[in-house]
């Protein structure tokens, strides 16, 4: 009897560990920049190319940094839950326009709505790249100080929103 | 026959484009070039995970050959750059994952498994051998009913 148990304990936890393996998503490779401050940049903005934005003008408020393009299917089923969160007012929304066409951003937030408070217009992605960015769309959380607090990849969901990012917003305001 | 062979003979024939979309490389500088690659092939691509940047044609390798190319014609050290996307997409993006005390499962697990089957299989030959050593002697009598049983399976197993 025991020269099976040893064997079958040891297939039960590779079991275990396979079992587990199956349910993370290898898509989702945790940011090292969290809690790290916000890569800076200066990039002009998509609807007036003169203006440009970095993250510096927006010390002291906590804001949302959403990475979209109007190539990105996925952006897309998530822009009409963006702009019902800017219109809720919880917290401005920015966008990183990315590795797009000034003109077909520009005409993709005309039909859709235009969910961000403004946009940064990033033609070449090198600051997506410092961001740490590899799949649009991601949205990033900072806080006041300018750290990142979040990184959600892929499309926000009802549930992400309703369930992680309101919260984390809300205690983030408080502190 | 005749098709079959026609068949074989276009498969021969296309097999040429499909090198046609292979990473390019650009000829201007060979020398920076092969930095480049060299360097690329240490960094995952974290669209397609299981290549290298050196090998993948997704649109975030090619961006970041480039970034990597600009880097060194700034001067930057190889290091400096695997450093720099550590930084920037975490240690995952590193091809050969870092030995340290949270990978050292992962590097030397396979070895060490290796190194017990081959101890526990040494442990258990010996012992088989010592049994076998220890084993009473037959004597002549059971030597005689052994190989009677022997021939008489044997007889059985041809009939």
């Amino acid at each position: 009897m025991n020269r099976f148990l040893l064997p079958l304990g040891a297939f039960i936890v590779l079991v275990i560990f396979l079992w587990i393996g199956l349910t993370l998503n290898p898509r989702e490779v945790p940011s090292p920049l969290i809690n790290k401050v916000a890569p800076t940049f200066r990039l002009p903005q998509l609807h007036h190319s003169d203006k440009t934005i970095g993250p510096e003008d927006l010390r002291g408020k906590v804001w949302l940094l959403n990475v979209w393009s109007s190539w990105c299917v996925t952006c897309r089923q998530e822009h009409p839950l963006l702009v019902e969160l800017g219109r809720q007012n919880l917290v401005p929304i920015y966008g990183l326009n990315y590795k797009d066409n000034r003109d077909d951003g520009l005409a993709l937030l005309r039909s859709s709505g235009d969910p961000y408070v403004l946009s940064a217009y990033d033609r070449e992605g090198n600051v997506g790249i410092d961001w740490g960015v590899y799949g649009v769309p991601e949205t990033f959380v900072i806080d006041k100080s300018g750290f990142i607090r979040h990184k959600f990849i892929g499309a926000l969901t009802p549930e992400l929103i309703q369930n992680k990012l309101i919260p984390l917003i809300k205690e983030l305001n408080g502190a | 026959m005749h098709s079959k062979f026609l068949f074989v003979l276009v498969l021969l024939l296309v097999m040429p484009l499909a090198y046609a979309d292979q990473a390019v490389i650009t000829k201007d500088d060979p020398v920076l070039e092969k930095r480049v690659m060299a360097l690329s092939t240490h960094l995952r691509c974290l669209v397609c995970q299981n290549q290298t940047i050196a090998d993948s044609n997704a649109e975030l390798a090619v961006d970041l050959k480039n970034q990597v190319r600009e880097k060194l014609r700034q001067g930057q050290s190889e290091q400096e750059i695997l450093d720099y996307m550590v930084k920037r997409y975490g240690e995952f993006v590193l091809f050969s994952p870092l030995v340290k005390s949270t990978t050292w499962l992962l590097w030397f697990g396979p070895l060490s498994l290796l190194v017990v089957g081959l101890g526990v299989l040494f442990v258990i030959l010996r012992q088989r051998h010592k049994m076998m050593q220890q084993a009473p002697a037959l004597s002549a009598d059971e030597h005689a009913r052994a190989a009677s049983l022997l021939s008489g399976k044997e007889g059985e197993g041809h009939s």
